[in-house]
Order: C-alpha cells, then structure tokens, then sequence
C-alpha cells in the first residue's frame, strides 16, 4: 500500500472513532445543575491517538511480516527469546534464580512498609495467577468465576477467626481444603459443559457466591464485612504492625517458592501431560484412555484451593473483607495475568502478575486508568499473542539407554 | 487362535429419525486383520464411535474378549476411556494429535491408562514415580521406533508429514497396549510411497499378535493386508468373507457402482 | 388477584425488555457461534447516549417528542457503531483462533467498555429524563401498570415484527440464515459473509440500544455497570430459549422476566440476581439447548 493511501485510511479511522467517542467523550451533562460542558479537546485526543496507533500497528505489522520473511531464509530456525534461553540453560537459569531470591530477601530492608505491603500484594497474585494457570493454562477450562474460591478461603478464615478464634495457621488448610470441596461441588455438574458453557456457569456461581454473601447478613455480615480479622502469628507471637507486615512478605515469598515448585512438577507429570492433552482435544484424549471427568476435576479442584489458600492470606493481611473485593472484575484480572503472561508458562505468569499489578502502584499516574488496560490487554494478546509473553515450552527428553539416538 | 475376540451383535444406532446403522453383525478373531469396507456414509465411522463409546448405541451387544481369557465383557454404555482400558485403541479418520505437545508426549499420552500417579506422586516424585516416569519415556520412545518416528521425538505432533502424522496416530494406540486395534481410514491422503509403508507397519504390528481391525478405502490396501473383509452399506453389512469372495460378490459391486453399471 | 396481575404484567414488560438485548446475543451465537460477551456495554452504552443526548436537548428546551425520537435515534446508531467496531477489532480478527481466544478478547472488550465509560463520564448513578409521560388514558389501570409498560410492549411487539419480517424475506435476512447454517457454503454461493456478519451486529446492537433506551427511561436511573448484569440476564434468556434461535430468545426472555417477577414478588427481593444466575446455572447443567433448540451431537 501507498504511503498515501495508508495515509488516508489512517485519516479515516481516525475520523471515525472521532465520531464514535463523540458523545462518550465529548459531551458531559450535569442533569441536576442542567450545564452542559463541551469537551472538544478529547475529539482532537482521540483523534490524534487513534492516528498514531494505526501507524504504531501498521509498522509492527509490516515488521512481523519482514521477520516472519528472513525466518524462512534461515531455515526456519525458532528465535528464541532471552529467558527462554536462560531457562533453557542449568547454570544460567540457577544463577538467575538465586539474583532473584536474594534481592526478595533483603527487599525490605530498602522499602518502606508501605512497598512492603505492595510487594505482597503482587506476590498474592502470583500464586493466584498460577492457581488459575493450572485450570485454564493447562486445562484449558475458562473459569470465570475464580474469585468464588478466593472468597471462600477469606471468609472461612474471617468466620471462624471471628466465632472461634482460630489462628491463621490453623484455617489456612481448611480454607484450601473448603475452596477445593466447593471447586469439586462446582465441577460434577460442570464439567462436561461445552468450553464457552463452561466459562458463563463459573462466571454466575461466582456471582451467585457474592450476592449470597452480599445478603445472608445473619451468616456473613452483609455488605459492611466483617473487620478486626487477626493477622498471622508466628507459634503464638504477635507482632507489631511493621514487623507483620514484613512477616507476610516473607510468608508470600515462601508460598511462591512451594507453588511454583508444585506446580512445575506437576506440569511435568502424567497428571500435567493429561492436562495439557485434554486442552487439545478432548475426545482423542478419552481415546487415549483418560478419564475426562476426573482430570479436569483435579484441575478444577486444584486451582481452587490456592485460591482458597491466598484467600485466607488476604482475609489476615487486610483483617476486613467484604463481598466488594469479590466481584467478577477480580476474576478478570486474574485472567489477564494469565493471558498475558502465556497460558500454561510459569514463569510468564509471574512475570504478569508482577507487570499488572505494580506498574499501576508504581505509575499512579495510570492507576485511573488501570481496568481501562487490562481489558485492553485480554483483547489486544488475544489479537497478537494468543500465547502471550513468555511462552510455554515444552519439555524435552533424552534417551540415555538408546546410545545411538541420543536426542536433544 | 481363532476365538473371537471382539463379537457384535444387532448393533443399530438412530439419529433422530436417521438409522446410522442397522442391526450389525460383525466379529473379529484373535491375531486377524479385518477389514470393514463401504460406500462414504454407509456408517463405518458410527460404527467405531460405537464400538468405542463416543456414541451409545440405540440396542445391540458389543462383547469383548481378552485373548486367553474366557469371560467375555459388554463395552455397551462404557465411556471411551474405559473401553481403552479394556484393551480396544482406535486411530481417527480426521487426525487428531495433540498439535501442542511434541511427538514423544503424544505417545506418552498412550501410557496414560496403563501408569498411576497422580498428585502426591507427582508433587513429591517419590521413587515409584520416577521409575514409572522413566518406563513411560522408555515405552513410548520404543513404540517410536517401530513406527520409525524416533528420530522426529521432541519434534512439535503439528510439523510432522502428513504421512508421520497418521503413524503418530498408530504410535499412540499401540502405547495404550490394546489387543484390538481399529485404524480408521489410515492411508487417507497417503502417497503410494507412504501406503507402501503403512502396509509394512500394519503387517509388523500384526506379526507381534495384534488383531487390526481397519476401515479403508484403498482397495489395493484392504486386499493385500485383510484375512477376512465385511462390507457394509446404509448401515447393514451386505457381505462379508475372504478377499477373493468380496472381489466377486455381486451385493458389493452394486453397493459401489450403483444399479445400472453405467452410472 | 390485583397483586399477581400487576406481578405477572411487571414479568412481561421485564421479559420485553430482555428480549431486545437477548436476540443481540442469540443472533450473534447462531451466525459466529460466540457469546458476544461485550453486548451488555453494547446496551449500557446505548443507555448512556440515549440519556446524554435526552439531556442535552431537555436543557436547551426542546419538545418532549423531539427528544424521544432524537435519543432514540442517537442510541441506535451509535450502538450499533460501537457493535460494528467491537466486531472488527476484537472478534474478526480470531474467526480461526481457538473457541475461547474470542470469548476472552469479549471479555476484555466488555472490562474495557465499562471503564472507559467510567472514565469518560462518571461513576454515579445518574438520574435518567423521564421521557414517558403518564397517559391520561390509564388512569384507571394506573395501579396495575405504568404508562412506561405499555410503551415498552407495544415498541418491543412491533420491533419483533419487523425483525421477523427482516429475518424471513429481505436479502440481509436471508444471507444471514444462510451464514447462520454453513459459513463456507455461504460464501461459495457469493455471500459476503463478512458483510453479513457485520449486519447482524449492526441489528443486534441497534435492539440492544432501544432497550437501553427504554429500560433507563422505565429505571430511572444509569451507570457504566448496568450492562454486566443486563448482558447477563439476557444471555440467561437466550440460553434457556435456545441459543441461537431467535423465538426461543423471546420465549426465554418472557419466562425468565416473569420468574424474576413472581419470585421477588412472593419469596424476596433480596435474592432477584441469585434467581437469575440460578436459573442459568441450572438451564446450562440439565438443558443446555435450551427449550427451542436444538441439541447439537459431536462430530468426530
């Protein structure tokens, strides 16, 4: 295409998202105080912006096309990416995990309580990030309805801190094991729904969850929550505020490290492969003689005790919960760390909570516009890297016996 | 030998108003390989989703019986999974790899139903899991080379020839250890070259004792490789015996040609 | 008796007004197979400029007639843009990608709608212009049903007219049954299946903005969240209509506004959603075609 004619077509869908946002953007009416307020400067914004991006996605694409090009003069040869090769690479890859857990160790000693607690946070949703992994990333089941299970872990911890004074420690596996009973529940029924079905009925049980919690006052206290949940001890110590936070910084970096270990060796077992199998096709996969239903029921059930398990962490860091931190947009965000990370790669998945949740704390400039991105995001990975930003590889073998075929 | 090993009697599967197939005899023997020939939508392909559990079949028996074994089991309302269990591994007419994973995994995927760790064995990989890891890679990379894939193992199932494909496919049946193999349409888009190849395969696996039964469409195919062929047409078979006898059978020719032999 | 016909006349009217989101959802199942997860915002934000155009023209002083239909026409053309849109950024692209890379893209689009009507205008409810004035005809019946009830029936009667008679005799209708039936067929017979898909967002968003138009005007009140939960219920009627089929999207719509009805009138209002969402769990679990349609068996 002509530099003009692309020109043209830019002008053109500039212009017509000029007039698409017009009144969105544009217009602002007060219907108490009867004003009208112009806002003519976001036309221009928009129109501007728009021109820009079409420009912006003209030359990647015209970039992808030119690669995807000297790719098949060089015989096809996959580029691989920086981490893939650090992963890919023993020693490098060890080195890199060690620079990684030291500097999270002495974290916070540099940083404020306040990034402490940030820290945390983003840590949470990692191991969430990676629960839900295990059913969509590996299992390929679209659960919508993942904050359902979060919920059950807070609340379980809250209720029967709040009744009977039972200790973090103590709630921490009920709230796993009460997240996993009810991921089971969910699943019988569920299962063996087609993958869009499947992805509406999580997304209205966890609807169903919170407005249950919303309005069974007598059971969960309503929409006011319940408050003065008490913090995780440590073999019956208190601490201070400042000290437990760091405890739960250091509490998080411990379940990170359990997690990921859980679940890469999960993802290279018999259980994971099936997993993996059943995302590309379920019926050769029955064929191949896999139970359908209970693999996926161990997914389903899986992913939902950590979120059981980070649901009892958060009921304890912010010791008040209520329905509102357990709406669908929560479930969306985990999403979007997966997808953006790469479904079924772990290390893309840290990698995207970490990306999601602390650019938005570090940058509050774009905090505002925070869900604005990640539902951007979902659309934009979908578009133009459905297997988002690190990759998933899969594992090779070696043949040690067969002397002569000593495969990669 | 020659104890049936797979008997099927009055099998009848409706559609709605459309009867897929219609009251179907058919019996294989132990070490045989059968093939079941028809006219496109004469209903071989219902039959092996039957046969296999993908579909329940509206009445009719399917009874299976190990060799050596004298008791015989009914694979009627069975889901997929177990009916592999009991020894029955099917190919798809339509391949049907696992595209993500590479060429070993496929076949490993085989091994599913014949290993047994689960969770705990895998967080904490204790020695059983580690032994039944390594006969899994073991098994399946030998199963490999019989197929002649080995030197393509850690290849991604989806950039394989169309030709490694359809062997993947047999690659992966035969690591689920059945005693009856059902290869649906396995040289379908095969060069002659490639068919050449599959008649061996087919021949080697038959020679390590397992019975095949097969549908195909390559007549060359059929009659080279089957001990006994049954033909089938608008669900029902119209014939059934040697190669030699279904070459000449006059129901047969009418069921491929049409009425009038012009058309 | 008065009670349950004031509950029964309320069911249908709600019913009315699912419909109109529903068969956005329904048509676009049965043409692309996805579940059009951004439809809701479709609606809402047809809501939102039916009530910023209404606004505006109120405060300058124009008649009550002229603002209905200027809203009216407003909300439908710009829904339909954003559907047009929403279409060809986030759903065209993945027509070959795996089923549920378009229904997270859908996702995405419908989180991002939200926020940017959220970021563009506000966050509060806000209180929609009442454009339905009460008849004096009504009078008598006042105290069973609103004027605005009666308005939403007729509007929502007609439109199903005419989308029948679309659907069952114009070319577009006809293309579209027949992209509906077998896309690559379609197109071998000279269908421009792209143009067709684009129509049936175009319709469908157009149905959704004169829902949002008259559901603000009945409610009284918007914000950038309704969608969610409006595009929930609605898909809830497609489904237990049988997704796909556009009578079964007004039968179920009819059934599950009536239940909303009944149940918050004689059990609690407490729960309305839960019965909603219960509904559609139980209707995906134990009939998943839905009253009208038609169960699909797998190829293999």
């Amino acid at each position: 295409m002509s530099v003009f004619k692309q020109g043209m077509r830019g002008l053109f869908i500039s212009l017509w998202f000029m007039f698409l946002t017009f009144p969105i953007m544009v217009i602002k009416v007060d219907p108490i105080e009867r004003i009208v307020r112009w806002r003519w400067e976001n036309c221009l914004y928009i129109g501007v912006g728009t021109f820009l991006v079409y420009f912006l996605l003209q030359y990647l694409l015209h970039r992808k096309l030119q690669s995807v090009e000297s790719n098949t003069e060089k015989d096809n040869e996959p580029r691989e990416s920086i981490i893939h090769r650090i992963i890919a690479n023993p020693q490098q890859r060890n080195i890199m995990v060690g620079i990684l857990l030291a500097v999270a160790i002495i974290f916070p000693y540099f940083s404020s309580s306040y990034q402490t607690n940030v820290m945390t946070t983003a840590l949470m949703y990692v191991v969430l990030g990676l629960g839900l992994n295990i059913v969509v990333g590996m299992a390929g089941l679209l659960d919508l309805g993942y904050v359902a299970f979060y919920a059950v872990g807070a609340y379980t911890y809250a209720l029967l801190n709040h009744h009977f004074q039972l200790g973090f420690w103590t709630v921490l596996p009920i709230g796993g094991g009460l997240a996993a009973i009810f991921g089971i529940m969910l699943g019988f029924p569920v299962l063996r729904l087609r993958g869009d079905y499947l992805a509406i009925v999580t997304l209205g049980f966890g609807e169903i969850i919170r407005l249950v919690l919303e309005n069974w006052g007598e059971f969960s206290k309503g929409p006011s929550g319940i408050s003065n949940i008490a913090r995780p001890g440590f073999f019956g110590m208190e601490f201070s505020l400042d000290s437990a936070i760091i405890y739960l910084y250091y509490l998080m970096i411990l379940f990170v490290i359990v997690t990921i270990f859980i679940v890469n060796r999960l993802q290279d077992s018999r259980l994971g492969r099936a997993w993996i199998a059943l995302r590309e096709d379920e019926i050769a996969c029955q064929a191949m003689g896999i139970d359908k239903r209970k693999t996926k029921l161990v997914a389903f059930s899986l992913g939902a005790f950590w979120a059981g398990i980070i649901g009892v962490v958060f009921a304890a860091k912010t010791t008040f919960i209520n329905p509102a931190s357990f709406t669908f947009l929560e479930s969306a965000i985990i999403l979007a760390i997966v997808v953006l990370g790469g479904m079924g790669s772990i290390v893309g998945v840290i990698f995207g909570a970490l990306v999601l949740i602390l650019l938005p704390e570090y940058l509050r400039a774009l905090s505002e516009y925070r869900m604005l991105a990640f539902g951007a995001i979902l659309v934009a990975m979908m578009v133009f890297r459905p297997q988002g930003l690190i990759s998933n590889i899969r594992r090779t073998y070696r043949f040690d016996k067969t002397q002569s075929l000593n495969v990669k | 030998m020659n104890s049936p090993i797979l008997k099927i009697s009055g099998l009848t599967m409706d559609f709605g108003g459309i009867r897929a197939l219609n009251r179907l005899e058919l019996d294989v023997n132990s070490g045989e390989i059968v093939a079941l020939i028809g006219p496109n939508g004469a209903g071989k392909t219902t039959f092996f989703n039957c046969l296999t559990g993908i579909y329940l079949p509206t009445a009719g028996e399917i009874l299976l019986t190990p060799p050596g074994s004298s008791k015989s089991v009914s694979l009627k309302g069975l889901k997929p999974n177990q009916v592999t269990e009991k020894g029955l591994a099917r190919t798809f007419q339509n391949i049907r790899l696992f595209s993500q994973m590479t060429v070993l995994e496929n076949v490993m995927i085989g091994r599913h139903c014949r290993t047994k760790a689960f969770i705990l064995g895998a967080i904490f990989r204790n020695a059983a899991t580690r032994n039944e890891e390594k006969q899994i890679v073991a098994k399946s990379y030998e199963i490999l080379e019989k197929v002649g894939l080995a030197h393509q193992a850690n290849e991604f199932a989806k950039n394989l020839s169309y030709g490694a494909q359809r062997r993947l496919e047999i690659a992966r049946a035969l690591a689920t250890e059945p005693f009856l193999l059902l290869l649906d349409e396995p040289a379908a888009g095969m060069n002659p070259q490639e068919t050449l190849e599959l008649d061996r395969l087919i021949r080697e696996i038959s020679a390590d004792g397992q019975s095949i039964l097969l549908i195909e469409h390559d007549m060359k195919l059929v009659m080279s490789l089957s001990d006994r062929i049954f033909v089938m047409d608008y669900g029902k078979k119209i014939a059934h015996g040697k190669p030699a006898e279904i070459r000449s059978n006059p129901a047969v020719i009418k069921a491929y040609l049409g009425e009038d032999v012009d058309a | 008796m008065d009670y349950f016909i004031e509950l029964f006349l309320g069911g249908i009217t709600r019913g009315a007004i699912y419909a109109l989101i529903a068969l956005g959802y329904t048509m676009v199942y049965g043409i692309i197979g996805l579940i059009n997860f951004a439809h809701g915002e479709i609606y809402m934000i047809g809501a939102f400029t039916s009530f910023i155009v209404a606004t505006v023209l109120s405060i300058y002083g124009f008649p009550l007639l002229a603002i209905v239909l200027i809203a009216g026409v407003a909300a439908v053309i710009w829904s339909s843009a954003y559907g047009y849109t929403v279409e060809k950024i986030a759903y065209k692209p993945l027509r070959h990608a795996p089923r549920l890379s378009p229904l997270i893209s859908a996702i995405g689009m419908s989180v991002f709608l939200q926020n940017y009507v959220l970021l563009a205008q506000t966050s509060d409810f806000l209180p929609f212009p009442e454009l339905i004035p009460e008849f004096a005809f009504m009078e008598p019946v006042a105290h069973i049903i609103g004027s605005s009830d009666i308005i939403i029936l007729i509007t929502t009667a007609v439109i199903m007219i005419i989308l029948t008679v679309v659907i069952k005799f114009t070319r577009v209708g006809k293309a579209m049954r027949a992209t509906a039936q077998d896309r690559t067929m379609a197109m071998l017979v000279g269908i421009n299946v792209n143009r067709i898909i684009s129509a049936t967002f175009i319709i469908g968003s157009a149905l959704a903005a004169i829902g949002g138009l008259l559901i603000a005007s009945h409610v009284g009140q918007i914000n950038f969240y309704i969608g969610f939960l409006a595009g929930i219920k609605a898909f809830t009627a497609a489904v237990l209509g049988g997704i796909g089929s556009i009578p079964g999207a007004v039968l179920g719509s009819l059934v599950l506004g009536l239940t909303e009805s009944f149940a918050t009138g004689y059990v609690s209002s407490d729960y309305e959603d839960v019965f909603a969402f219960s509904l559609l769990v139980l209707i995906l679990i134990f009939k998943p075609s839905g009253l009208l349609g038609k169960a699909e068996t797998k190829k293999v």
